[in-house]
């Protein structure tokens, strides 16, 4: 889950490493209060999830408190990556004297956490990596003991910084580290880390990205910076359909039936599980078909929340049928999941036979299953009938 | 033959009164020649037995009960107590720990592996659903009850590896439904960071004189797919990948928590052409893949 560059200063602040002056702001005149708080130039700028802001015109440098007022104004109104911002973040102005890099993410072929540190900061790593390699250093380091700060002395003095600069910028890129592991991050991102023209450093940006997994054991971390429980803070934001796709996920504990993802098509989708969604999403397109979903269910969910997820998708302005498709199952129950779906369609006045345009889930419980949905008219297929044809089944009588 | 496990290989179910594990735990008993399920372990119930298992509350209690080693261990208590049970089994001699539990961060992970590595010991998944040799035994909820599993898989040539569970069952499936038999099938997990890669279990499989060849199925995100191409496997390899659609949809994660396009090392496109390059025979649907099969192994 990500987290906006307002939340990620105070969660870099936390952790002791200074950052310029700033606040954030939801509102021009909030904008303009902070600026003249900080009391000289400043930049304003958007607070999105999505990159690119930059070049979108989210980002824009103020001399006076009005300037950043009519920026802020701007800049709220200002779509990005299809999102109005959360609001924007006023800068104070340095004076840099050098920009450095300094990164720690998961090396998922090592297993290890790999920290990684440049001279040339304030552009894209990648690019850097590309042009200048002999600029970017990088060290794996363990999980099993703590952080020692030789580890962040190593990675920058392998780019050849030396002298006063590798003193102080030692123990910030050690607490970066720290704050990578304590804080469950998939990317704890500094850049540019500014050393000023009096020789203290400073970081001007920060990106954090910490893993999902990890949001009951940060729970206090998340409550202090007002991340609500229904933020899934992807790419982009959850909608309204996604976040009641939660709801219904939440609604007990046995099973998954959700992890919905809205998209703009005609075919509601109850699917499943992991590798089975996503293998029957791409089917369904490849044969012409336009989802207005994607979900998953799997790991024996209940009736309740199966009615409650094939409803909600069932509800979505513009499904007119309903596919109900899974790989083999060997742990959710066959006749749970149609009792589920066939109970939705009743709920909702329609016809199991005419909504459903094919049920395809072989496995445990299978003879039970077919049985209650023979009863209900509605068309389905065993294992004999791949996920590719069942999809193909579903597009054709959609 | 079969790569992992055996008919001989003793294990224990940590976690195992919980309710997932005592299915689990019959399941393994009823499947083949009925796995030779040692012991369990859940704190404060030494003393109980799960379908004839006995429980204890320590590993350390189940080794001296059993009177010898243990080779392996299914772990499924909740993900914020899997380190502490990972780490529990590793420290007791356990040298196969193939972990059920979904949803544990990855530093943890990444703590495991590293114990591991150093004790010698391996790790299957997190987040996945065990082992399984057709007809002999199976580690873990793989293919579900027993007669369940009887009819999705049969014993024959080809190696399986899955980053979904459900789908190894289904790849099995259909390959048995086309007369090719699975040597061992392993259900890798569908995580960030996992105990054990293709390309990791590649010499298990070459190594071993019954399979000739090895279906995978493979998703966006992660270098695991590079990694198998740089490494060049000597088998013929067929592989499947699902979530195609997900190339235009950047930091969305989809099915497993390892799903997620980051960069473009990541994308379907670029992993089928790595794979492709290396050799590998890519199916475009999960019914092509026998056919294909076939036409490796001749």
């Amino acid at each position: 889950m990500r987290f906006f560059e307002y939340e990620s200063r105070t969660i870099v602040q936390a952790a002791c490493i200074p950052v310029s002056a700033h606040g954030f702001a939801t509102t021009a005149a909030e904008a303009r209060q902070v600026a003249e708080r900080l009391g000289a130039a400043c930049v304003v700028k958007s607070q999105v999830l999505s990159g690119g802001r930059m070049k979108a015109g989210g980002v824009r440098f103020a001399d006076t408190p009005a300037e950043a007022e009519a920026h802020a104004e701007a800049i709220l109104a200002l779509e990005i990556g299809g999102r109005l911002p959360r609001g924007v973040l006023v800068d104070s102005r340095v004076d840099v004297r050098q920009e450095y890099y300094a990164g720690v993410t998961w090396d998922g072929a090592r297993k290890l956490p790999v920290l990684i540190f440049s001279d040339m900061g304030g552009i894209d790593i990648e690019q850097v990596a590309e042009s200048h390699p002999e600029h970017v250093g990088r060290a794996h380091f363990s999980t099993l003991r703590p952080f020692s700060d030789f580890e962040a002395k190593q990675v920058i003095a392998s780019v050849g910084v030396s002298g006063r600069a590798l003193t102080r910028l030692t123990p910030i890129v050690g607490r970066l580290a720290r704050l990578f592991r304590e804080r469950d991050m998939v990317l704890a991102e500094i850049n540019p880390l500014a050393e000023l023209a009096d020789g203290t450093f400073l970081a001007i940006d920060a990106h954090m990205d910490m893993e999902n997994e990890a949001r009951p054991r940060q729970a206090a971390l998340l409550r202090e910076l007002g991340v609500g429980g229904e933020e899934t803070r992807q790419a982009r934001e959850a909608t309204p359909f996604e976040i009641a796709g939660e709801q219904v996920d939440a609604q007990d504990h046995r099973g998954v039936a959700g992890n919905v993802t809205e998209f703009d098509g005609d075919l509601g989708l109850v699917i499943g599980a992991g590798g089975g969604s996503l293998t029957l999403f791409d089917a369904v397109r490849a044969h012409g078909g336009r989802p207005a979903n994607y979900c998953e269910i799997g790991g024996n969910p209940s009736v309740a929340k199966t009615c409650g997820l094939a409803k909600l998708v069932l509800s979505k302005p513009g499904v007119d049928k309903l596919a109900v498709m899974m790989s083999i199952v060997s742990n959710t129950r066959v006749d749970i999941v149609a009792r589920g779906v066939i109970k939705a369609c009743l709920e909702l006045g329609l016809d199991p036979a005419e909504k459903i345009t094919i049920f395809r889930i072989p496995g445990a419980w299978e003879e039970e299953g077919f049985k209650i949905l023979e009863r209900y008219g509605v068309p389905y297929a065993d294992r004999s009938v791949s996920l590719n044809e069942a999809a193909r089944r579903a597009v054709q009588a959609a | 033959m079969s790569i992992l496990i055996g008919a001989d290989t003793t294990f224990i179910v940590q976690g195992i009164t919980g309710r997932e594990a005592v299915n689990l735990t019959r399941e393994c008993l009823d499947y083949g020649l009925g796995a030779k399920v040692v012991g369990g372990v859940t704190p404060g119930r030494l003393g109980r037995d799960v379908h004839g298992v006995p429980v204890s509350d320590t590993v350390a209690q189940a080794v001296a009960h059993h009177g010898a080693p243990i080779d392996g261990s299914v772990v499924t208590v909740p993900p914020a107590h899997t380190l502490d049970a990972v780490f529990e089994a590793i420290e007791n001699g356990i040298r196969l720990v193939v972990i059920v539990t979904e949803r544990i961060p990855r530093g943890d992970v990444a703590a495991m592996v590293e114990l591991a590595e150093a004790r010698g010991a391996r790790i299957i998944g997190p987040n996945c659903l065990g082992i399984i040799v057709p007809g002999v035994v199976k580690m873990g909820g793989i293919g579900g009850p027993a007669r369940n599993a009887r009819q999705a898989y049969s014993r024959g040539p080809v190696g399986v590896i899955s980053r979904s569970g459900g789908m190894t069952t289904e790849m099995s499936s259909t390959l048995t439904a086309a007369g090719l038999g699975q040597s061992t099938a392993v259900s890798i997990g569908g995580d960030a960071i996992i105990g054990s890669t293709y390309a990791e279990l590649m010499p298990l499989f070459e190594a071993d004189g019954e399979t000739q060849a090895i279906v995978i199925y493979t998703e966006p995100g992660g270098r695991m797919e590079a990694q198998l191409a740089a490494y060049g496997p000597r088998l013929p390899v067929i592989a499947f990948m699902a979530g195609r659609f997900m190339d235009e949809m950047p930091g969305m994660s989809f099915g497993h928590a390892g799903t997620i396009v980051e960069g473009k090392e990541d994308t379907a496109t670029e992993k089928i052409a790595r794979m492709q390059a290396a050799g590998i025979t890519i199916a475009e649907r999960i019914e092509d893949i026998p056919g294909l099969v076939r036409e490796r192994i001749g």
